[in-house]
């Protein structure tokens, strides 16, 4: 059933094993790569934007603690 | 950088590319929309004078041997209708093959052969297999037997 | 009629599509491994050699499917651009933005695939033919398109202008896809084509037709993940960001 009769001549691919694994390797490294770089992405901005909802927390927090505190922003 | 300059750069980032891509656009449907010329439209003067270009057609059967300079190759490229001599000095690719498509870049020399600089192989769209491949040919050549035989019957009967 | 009109627009509202989405991506990674597995195990273990080509016909399982869903990325990110224009939904630029990197890497994959294979078999890695410059084209589209988005700060214009672009390529997908028709080109013509017969044995069509199935679950699990980010990236000032961020995940 399967076509080939030896490993070696499965990548030897009839002499054009370079242009057959080249295109193979490329494709499946970028194809991998891309949603690698979304899920990276996705964690960086929801770590920045959990930060940032934190530190306006603390902003309104020292606002609604009114003139009591000075509001010079420092935060964490 | 400021935002607002960062954003200029950007756009004129932007509009090199499509810059570039225009000038690739025009260019190649400028010169290279017709990217090859068959013999029958060479012959007809519609090829460039004194130029490069590309001819193309299949490589007739029978028609590729070496010079006896041992080096340069010759080989008939036609179209059915027209035939033109092709002389290259160089690697065939691959796919190369009497009766198969063919794509040559040169010019045209006086004595009417077509001296390529470049020869390019170009296959058609069918994918099979080799059995498959020969059944079809074979399946070809006794198409045109039985139309030969047909046709020699047709001339002997014919008063 | 109207019940539908609204549920139509409920999903197209970024909080409603956004867990929707979440919940789709693994079914769709999961038919993407299935069609990946099934269509190059067919390609490059089972399907016999080709009798023009040999073995090296078999970048076909790879530069196909690339080529074809970099096309359709395309057609579909104009739809949703058209859309957006006609009833600025905020939904639509941002499935339009979602689209253009991966329509751009099968651009890319296409060119790549193509130029290792056209060197063994033409015997060139390049040549301006009508339909490789139109495909590279394409990939300058894609990218103009992403560069332009990048350099307008506010969102809804950058959405328009993209929408513009994207609308004004799309003459260019009809190009690519007829030009081994309409003009003398190396590339050869459709092996498979809704108006005639696949001019492939059957073995290679199926290992074919499964690498394109499988990109096309991957293009839409990778879309999906996209549109997400940029969601959150977007509507980071409404409340339904703030209440899923201060959740679990």
């Amino acid at each position: 059933m399967i076509h080939w009769n030896s490993l070696a001549e499965f990548l030897a691919m009839g002499r054009h094993g370079p242009y057959v694994w080249g295109s193979l390797l490329v494709m499946a490294l970028l194809m991998v790569a891309e949603p690698m770089l979304l899920l990276q992405g996705r964690k960086r901005l929801i770590a920045r934007l959990r930060r940032q909802y934190r530190a306006e927390a603390a902003e309104r927090g020292q606002a609604a603690a009114g003139g009591r505190s000075t509001a010079n922003g420092s935060n964490d | 950088m400021k935002p607002r300059h960062k954003r200029i750069a950007l756009i004129l980032g932007g509009l090199a590319i499509l810059a570039v891509a225009a000038t690739l656009v025009l260019n190649a449907f400028r010169s290279n929309l017709v990217f090859f010329f068959s013999p029958t439209q060479v012959a007809a003067g519609e090829a460039p004078q004194g130029k490069s270009f590309r001819i193309g057609g299949m490589v007739k059967e029978g028609s590729l041997q070496r010079q006896p300079d041992g080096v340069t190759l010759r080989f008939v490229v036609t179209d059915t209708e027209k035939d033109m001599t092709v002389a290259y000095k160089g690697i065939l690719p691959d796919l190369f093959q009497e009766g198969k498509g063919v794509v040559a870049q040169g010019k045209l020399a006086a004595d009417g052969i077509f001296t390529a600089s470049e020869v390019l192989a170009k296959h058609d769209e069918n994918y099979m297999p080799p059995e498959a491949a020969k059944a079809v040919g074979d399946a070809h050549e006794r198409a045109a037997a039985n139309k030969a035989a047909a046709e020699a019957a047709a001339r002997t009967t014919r008063p | 009629m109207s019940n539908k009109l609204i549920n139509w627009f409920r999903y197209a509202s970024p909080q409603t599509f956004y867990p929707l989405a979440g919940r789709m991506i693994p079914w769709f990674w999961g038919l993407a491994a299935i069609f990946g597995v099934a269509g190059l195990g067919i390609g490059f273990l089972l399907a016999p050699t080709d009798a023009q080509q040999g073995e090296g016909y078999r970048i076909i399982f790879l530069h196909v499917p690339a080529s074809w869903m970099s096309m359709f990325i395309y057609l579909v990110m104009a739809f949703w651009a058209a859309t957006g224009l006609a009833f600025n939904t905020r939904l639509s630029g941002m499935m339009a933005s979602a689209l253009a990197p991966t329509g751009a890497l099968f651009a890319f994959l296409s060119l790549w695939t193509g130029a290792l294979w056209g060197k063994p078999m033409w015997g060139t890695w390049w040549v301006w033919d009508a339909r490789l410059t139109s495909e590279l084209i394409l990939l300058f589209l894609y990218i103009g398109f992403i560069a332009l988005q990048a350099a307008i700060d506010d969102p809804r214009r950058a959405d328009k202008a993209g929408a513009i672009l994207a609308l004004v390529g799309v003459v260019n997908i009809p190009i690519i896809y007829f030009s081994v028709k309409w003009w003398n080109t190396l590339h050869q013509g459709a092996s498979v084509s809704l108006t005639k017969a696949p001019s492939m044995a059957a073995m290679m069509l199926w290992g074919m037709l499964l690498c394109a199935l499988a990109c096309w679950m991957y293009s839409i699990a990778v879309a999906l993940m996209r549109v997400r980010v940029i969601m959150l990236e977007r509507e980071r000032h409404t409340d339904w960001v703030r209440a899923l961020l201060a959740g679990r995940e």
